[in-house]
């Protein structure tokens, strides 16, 4: 569950980047954030993932107080929300069964239940096949559902996608948001920013739209409420 | 609590310590070039060191020739005097003491003259009986010429507190230059290595930032960069190690074959042996692990 009220977020430079933002996400929904670039969008992501601290206001996630954590709770928090980004950020020098496998490694998951996990994530993304290659012998499209399953290997309640589209062509676009629907599907909450207009209108879920820091419409009837 | 089975503990040892293994070879050229400037770094100390031990070793040589003269009063004979060297062999410091009569005395005065026969008429009791006292440190020799004096039937001590406070001087500075020297060369190789290491993370920040975003704690992250760091740091120990032996034998022999009047003593690498393994280890590890340390401080701040 992710729920923020009165959220204010000032940088040092004096730059406003959310100005009292009110959201509340429920466990098992699926919503795309969109907005035009420095709408706030990155600033609600990174305070989503306690990478940055909110000026004002409460942020909720997963009943974590993100303005009141500890710095040694983060990386607890973390392990609750797993993140997509757009560029993939995997390593390139581990296999995928590695990437995957290194999630959990760094979480003290132990051999056994790794073994059993990772094929099975890996299946449900449609690269079980695949475990032993390295990432730059698989397309854009699977290098993303790497990331996904990466993401998802320890069970997070909540997925952020940061514009998980934004580097592949329209069908494999279309594939991965099907993913995601079918990880929604199991449960999990999916929270997607993205720019594309035509994928939002295909798939009928709440579209959040965030312009200058402050939310201007939140439905579940699309993208096309919003205007850039 | 719902979190709780966020709460696992990193309990994954053996993975950390495979990768902090990996790390060392899939960095293969920056561990190579840390463990140069370590060798290079520890080479350098250990010489300095071995210098100034020797140095010491010398002042020490010197200071342990310190003798003291002690005249025993002229109204005691010869048999009364020499008693007193019982009374000076209780002093604190007195490490030995020989008796020379008035007529050993004067024996050994003429003998010392460029033309001896320039005194063939001066009695022996011109010159009083006396004791050559040889202390064991040259440190305390105002404090035991004070207890000498005070000694019954003693006319006069006779020491050079000047030299003795000289060596003392000498010695304590030499103290402080070596071990200060030794602090900044271990500061420097400290930043040489944390920048060799910082250049090696700089590839794998992007895995420190994932690490990160998947919930991995600072901790976790910073053991295998620890171990790698041990690992370099024990390797130009080792290397170091037997460099530095190999050039002080070397270099001592070659002295020693030039030194035919016996001036230098060097002391003999085995005598420290274990004392430059400890420093070596100790010094590798220590600039190994908080060289890692430093350098993976600003890639943690995610």
């Amino acid at each position: 569950m992710i729920d923020l009220k009165d959220v204010t977020k000032v940088y040092p430079n004096g730059t406003h980047a959310l100005n009292g933002l009110d959201l509340h996400i429920d466990d098992g929904e699926f919503v795309f954030l969109v907005g035009p670039s420095g709408s706030g969008k990155s600033t609600l992501l990174k305070l989503l993932t306690a990478e940055l601290r909110a000026t004002t206001g409460s942020v909720i996630v997963n009943d974590f107080d993100l303005c009141k954590i500890k710095k040694s709770v983060i990386p607890y928090m973390r392990r609750t929300v797993g993140v997509v980004f757009q560029d993939f950020r995997l390593i390139q020098n581990k296999s995928v069964y590695d990437n995957v496998a290194f999630a959990m490694r760094v979480i003290g998951a132990s051999e056994a239940d790794i073994r059993k996990r990772v094929p099975y994530v890996l299946e449900m993304v449609g690269l079980d096949s695949k475990g032993h290659r390295l990432p730059d012998e698989l397309s854009g499209g699977e290098q993303q559902r790497v990331a996904i399953a990466r993401a998802l290997v320890n069970n997070p309640a909540i997925i952020i996608a940061d514009e998980p589209t934004g580097n592949l062509d329209p069908a494999r676009s279309l594939e991965i948001m099907m993913l995601l629907e079918k990880i929604n599907a199991l449960g999990t909450t999916l929270v997607v920013v993205t720019h594309e207009r035509e994928l939002v209108n295909r798939f009928t879920k709440r579209c959040v739209a965030i312009s200058e820091g402050k939310i201007i419409s939140d439905g579940m009837d699309g993208y096309y409420q919003y205007e850039e | 609590m719902k979190n709780k089975k966020y709460y696992v503990k990193n309990k994954n040892y053996g993975y950390l310590a495979k990768e902090g293994v990996r790390g060392v070879f899939l960095h293969g050229f920056m561990s190579f070039a840390a463990v140069c400037v370590t060798v290079a770094c520890l080479i350098i100390m250990g010489s300095f060191s071995m210098i100034m031990l020797n140095l010491d070793h010398m002042v020490q040589e010197l200071d342990q020739q310190n003798q003291v003269l002690v005249y025993v009063d002229d109204s005691l004979n010869e048999a009364e005097a020499h008693s007193i060297g019982s009374q000076i062999n209780l002093i604190e410091n007195v490490f030995d003491q020989e008796f020379v009569t008035k007529e050993q005395a004067l024996e050994s005065f003429v003998a010392e003259q460029n033309d001896p026969t320039m005194f063939a008429g001066l009695s022996a009791d011109t010159l009083r009986h006396r004791f050559v006292v040889t202390l064991q440190s040259s440190e305390k020799m105002a404090e035991t010429v004070e207890k000498l004096k005070a000694l019954e039937g003693v006319a006069d001590v006779n020491a050079h507190l000047e030299v003795a406070e000289g060596f003392g001087t000498v010695r304590n500075v030499l103290q402080f230059v070596s071990y200060a020297i030794i602090i900044i060369l271990l500061v420097v190789s400290l930043f040489i290595i944390a920048n060799t290491v910082k250049l090696a993370l700089y590839d794998r920040k992007d895995e420190i930032g994932i690490m990160k975003m998947v919930g991995a704690t600072n901790t976790f992250i910073r053991i295998p960069f620890i171990i790698e760091g041990s690992i370099i740091g024990l390797l130009s120990a080792a290397v170091a190690f037997f460099a530095e032996w190999g050039i002080y034998d070397l270099l001592t022999r070659k002295i020693s074959e030039l030194d035919t009047l016996r001036l230098f003593s060097a002391i003999p690498f085995s005598d420290v042996l274990g004392t430059m393994v400890l420093a070596f280890v100790g010094a590798g590890l220590f600039v190994g692990i908080f060289g890692s340390l430093m350098s993976i401080r600003k890639f943690l701040d995610v």
